[in-house]
């Protein structure tokens, strides 16, 4: 069988300890261990940015990280954007300039926003497309998004 | 009346549980014990099994079963997403078996195993043993038809799926009558739908002994039968779920997992499988869209009229039928509404090859018909020396233009206005006439426009079946539930149907609770999202269905306020005064009356099917501003408009999204998507996203959209279609406006810059 370790971790500001099987994506681990299904899958090589997450603030694609990884470190998905039932203002600016359409690459994308809002408070357009050009959609909601990302920047 | 709901940009229903991430997909579904499926795949183009041994497969630890084609049905099924036929002529091509013994493709479907987790499922795969008898594959059309190739289907007798066409006029005459005869031959590749959600499916069998498969599929009620017709099983034996889906774009609308899948379950005792593909494997084991050669004739008169046009397509369709005859017939049929030809010939031909399947994506054919006939009309407006948009103008169809083969008509068509504005945003002849000056001494990057028209049906009627159905049930609050089995898979038919119901019923949209998953236990028959149908075809059926409830529900308020039905209507949840508007008693009152009235107690619901024998034909352009690097063969698109004439514009904002979409698509189709394929193996050589160039937010401008509304008369709110047809012109208009920068008329995309580095060099621009 594979062998697992105990990890300690914070997943969306809580304290977890868990095993992980060496070799298993943070990926595999944060859909089947944790159940955050919000971090999707979309090409498991890093070509898509569907699954991105932020750890320790940083925006990485959580196929191209091993679980194992996770020991001692702090976990953003999806799920923990949101605080106290409010959305985080980029969820809120993706709703009002309909960033999305099958909302499959959302996650990924609001996440790298949220890391590039975090680096840069008021990112220009190329600010923006380069902290992007790593989120792949395929309904072409890339003008909405833009949009989205300028309303949620500091004027 | 005003329309409180309909043209308004509501936010879509589905917004909150996909900006948080609690949207659950197919993917998302964890059931206890879930086993894996993995595909054991051909790594030949044409092969036979004349061996395949699973002893060691079967003994490794973990596996719960190896399956063959010895184990499994292997009746003869056809997998494209159309309704079912009456007529045996009129049904889709059966070529397919589950799981095969002759491979024929690089990804065909010889073994499958069920095992407890991925890593012994893809270990176990490594242990199936096959001999191969390799055959000579066929990897183009001219191969797939020249004398004594080798059969793709040996039992068709022949390559050819379908060379069905048809002819308006008598082309001969009319092309001797023609002052002018112009000839092109134009070529498009073969790309992929990528939708960011792999295809994913999961299948156990239930308490009752029925198939219950949940999958991203865009045509839960059709994938239904085919799994009863793959399995031979009785139809109503299996349940398909149709939850969030993440991006479909026609390979949904084909059914390639589910058939596996459910005797995947049946082998281990109806234990839940699940069968995810990996992006690899989705890109050779799903669809793909049909490179097609076509040649195209026309015959102009003197002043710049169009006459005749003869158009003979080449079509590959791969190892597979799926849907590659209807889309060849679909491509055919829907541009000759855009120009007025006194004689049409059309002469498609779909042949089998040894490559991936070919199916259904975005616009069904039109893409690779219109560019052809988009592209020629530049290069017969730069013969005659005149410009390409005034040639156009001189032929646009109009309203009462009835098309004689399928009896279509057009009711209502925007296209002159739709180019009348595409040409004022873009300053067409300032630009045109500037970029011409410059382009006389700029030798290095070359400015040009482009513009391309098209037009596009509405659903398939009278090729397809067009029924909805819809189902409301009217709550103690007044609220109403939306049942649908149309298909919600990114597009925002579940708020555009939202905002149908409440429009129509006089309620807020958040008393509209749609249910966004189709179950094909629950849910109204409808075969689903293609064709660009739900908002006209179904929305007819909720327009209808929330007609009839509204009709039942005064029925009741007549009993309670002694007034005629009549005379009373609803407005924001009340019973109002249909004059005054005064409220005479909140709907809820009259809800709770239907439910609980201990004498006539009878909760109100509608069911409607529409059975829509109309088509709606749609218009738009495109206009393109290219900026082409002559010397590293890169082209930049400064600027681009779609104009779209699709009726009435139920939420302008989703429209946007749409045409913003289909212009995304568009932009990699013309400028560098490909997938590539060895010459001599057929195997495919970019199979993920690094080496496939999709493009990204770096590569998608800002892309301009306007919409010329018309009053579509058969549409429920004046609506034609709108999902697929952005995606239509901006490949010729780029090509176009790249002709125009330089001179160089392509002929074929997409137009990487290594392909017009060669043609530039060959033109002497360099």
């Amino acid at each position: 069988m594979s062998e697992k370790v105990n990890i300690n971790f914070s997943v969306n500001g809580d304290q977890e300890t868990r095993e992980a099987v060496v070799g298993q994506t943070l990926l595999k681990f944060i859909r089947d261990e944790l159940h955050l299904t919000g971090t999707k899958e979309g090409c498991e090589i890093g070509e898509c940015g569907a699954c991105i997450v932020l750890l320790n603030g940083k925006p990485v694609n959580s196929c191209m990280v091993l679980a194992v990884e996770l020991d001692g470190q702090e976990l953003v998905t999806i799920e923990g954007l949101a605080k106290n039932g409010e959305l985080d203002r980029i969820q809120q600016a993706f709703i009002d300039h309909a960033a999305f359409q099958c909302g499959y690459c959302t996650p990924g994308m609001i996440i790298s926003a949220r890391a590039l809002l975090d680096r840069k408070p008021s990112p220009t357009d190329e600010d923006i497309n380069e902290a992007l050009s790593g989120n792949l959609c395929r309904c072409g909601a890339y003008q909405e998004i833009r949009e989205a990302i300028k309303a949620s920047s500091k004027k | 009346m005003a329309n409180s709901f309909i043209g308004k940009s509501l936010p879509r229903t589905d917004a909150l549980a996909k900006v948080t991430g609690k949207a659950k997909y197919t993917g998302d579904f964890i059931a206890r014990n879930m086993l894996v499926g993995k595909i054991l795949r051909s790594p030949y183009a044409h092969a036979k099994v004349k061996n395949i041994d699973v002893t060691k497969a079967k003994a490794l630890p973990g596996v719960e079963a190896v399956l063959t084609y010895r184990d499994v049905p292997q009746n003869v099924y056809a997998t494209a997403g159309h309704p079912y036929s009456l007529d045996p002529k009129h049904r889709d091509v059966a070529d397919k078996t589950i799981l095969t013994a002759k491979a024929r493709f690089v990804g065909d479907e010889i073994a499958a195993v069920v095992a407890v987790d991925e890593t012994t499922a893809v270990r176990a795969l490594k242990l199936i043993e096959v001999e191969y008898e390799i055959m000579e594959p066929v990897l183009s059309p001219e191969a797939a038809l020249a004398e004594g190739a080798p059969l793709v289907h040996e039992e068709r007798g022949s390559n050819i799926v379908s060379s069905a066409g048809y002819q308006i006029g008598d082309i001969d005459k009319v092309l001797q009558t023609a002052d002018y005869i112009f000839d092109d031959e134009m070529e498009t590749g073969i790309v992929q739908h990528c939708a960011m959600e792999n295809h994913v499916s999961y299948a156990y069998v239930d308490d009752d002994g029925r198939v219950v498969i949940v999958t991203s599929t865009q045509i839960p009620h059709i994938c239904r039968r085919i799994v009863g017709q793959a399995l031979g099983i009785p139809w109503g034996k299996v349940r398909i779920i149709k939850p969030y889906v993440g991006g479909g774009f026609g390979s949904k609308q084909d059914v390639c997992l589910e058939p596996l899948n459910a005797v995947m379950t049946m082998a281990v005792g109806g234990r839940p499988v699940k069968l995810e593909l990996s992006r690899e494997e989705n890109m050779i084991g799903t669809r793909t869209r049909h490179a097609v050669k076509i040649k195209i004739k026309t015959g102009v008169s003197k002043n710049g009229k169009l006459l005749g046009i003869k158009i003979d397509a080449v079509s590959n369709t791969g190892a597979y039928a799926s849907h590659g005859h209807s889309i060849m017939m679909a491509g055919g049929a829907k541009f000759k509404y855009l120009y007025v030809f006194e004689a049409i010939k059309y002469s498609p031909c779909t042949v089998y090859t040894n490559l991936p399947v070919a199916g259904a994506m975005r616009a069904y054919g039109s893409p690779q018909i219109v560019f052809a006939l988009e592209s020629h009309l530049d290069n017969v407006a730069r013969k005659l020396n005149i410009d390409p948009l005034e040639l156009r103008w001189k032929n646009f169809n109009k309203e009462g233009y009835l098309d004689p083969i399928t009896g279509n008509k057009i009711l209502s068509c925007g296209i002159k206005e739709c180019v009348q504005r595409g040409k004022e945003f873009l300053n067409w002849d300032e630009k045109k006439a500037l970029f011409a000056k410059e382009n006389e001494h700029e030798k290095n990057r070359c400015r040009g426009v482009g513009i391309a028209c098209f037009s596009y049906g509405t659903g398939t009627y009278p090729a397809g079946l067009e029924v909805a159905g819809a189902r409301i049930a009217l709550n103690q609050d007044g609220s109403v539930q939306l049942l649908a089995g149309a298909t919600e898979i990114g597009q925002g038919s579940d708020t555009v149907f939202t905002q149908m119901v409440a429009e129509t019923i006089g309620i807020p949209a958040n008393m509209v609770h749609m249910i966004s998953t189709q179950d094909t236990d629950v849910s109204p028959y409808d075969p689903g999202s293609f064709a660009s149908r739900q908002t006209y075809v179904t929305g007819m059926a909720i327009k209808k269905a929330s007609l009839e409830i509204k009709d039942k529900i005064l029925k009741v308020a007549q009993k309670m306020t002694d007034q005629p039905a009549a005379a009373l209507d609803i407005k924001n949840a009340n019973i109002v005064d249909r004059q005054s508007d005064m409220i005479i008693m909140p709907l809820s009152q009259v809800a709770l009356q239907s439910f609980y009235d201990p004498h006539a107690s009878s909760p109100i619901t509608s069911d409607v099917s529409h059975n829509a024998r109309v088509n709606a034909i749609s218009f738009g352009v495109t206009f393109a501003e290219v900026e082409v690097d002559i010397k590293t063969g890169q082209v930049e698109v400064k600027e681009i408009i779609n104009v779209h004439d699709s009726g009435k514009i139920i939420n302008r904002q989703l429209a946007e999204g749409q045409v913003h979409g289909g212009v995304s698509m568009a932009l990699g189709y013309a400028l560098s998507e490909q997938m590539l394929f060895e010459e001599k193996t057929g195997r495919l050589l970019n199979n993920n996203f690094l080496d496939y160039k999709l493009p990204t937010i770096l590569d998608t401008p800002d892309i301009s959209v306007d919409f010329v509304e018309t009053d579509e008369p058969t549409g429920p709110y004046g609506n034609k279609s709108l999902g697929e047809p952005p995606t239509i012109s901006p490949a010729p208009a780029i090509r176009n406006a790249i002709l125009d920068a330089t001179g160089v008329a392509f002929n074929r995309i997409p137009i990487r810059p290594q392909y017009a580095f060669e043609e530039f060099k060959a033109a002497g621009l360099i």
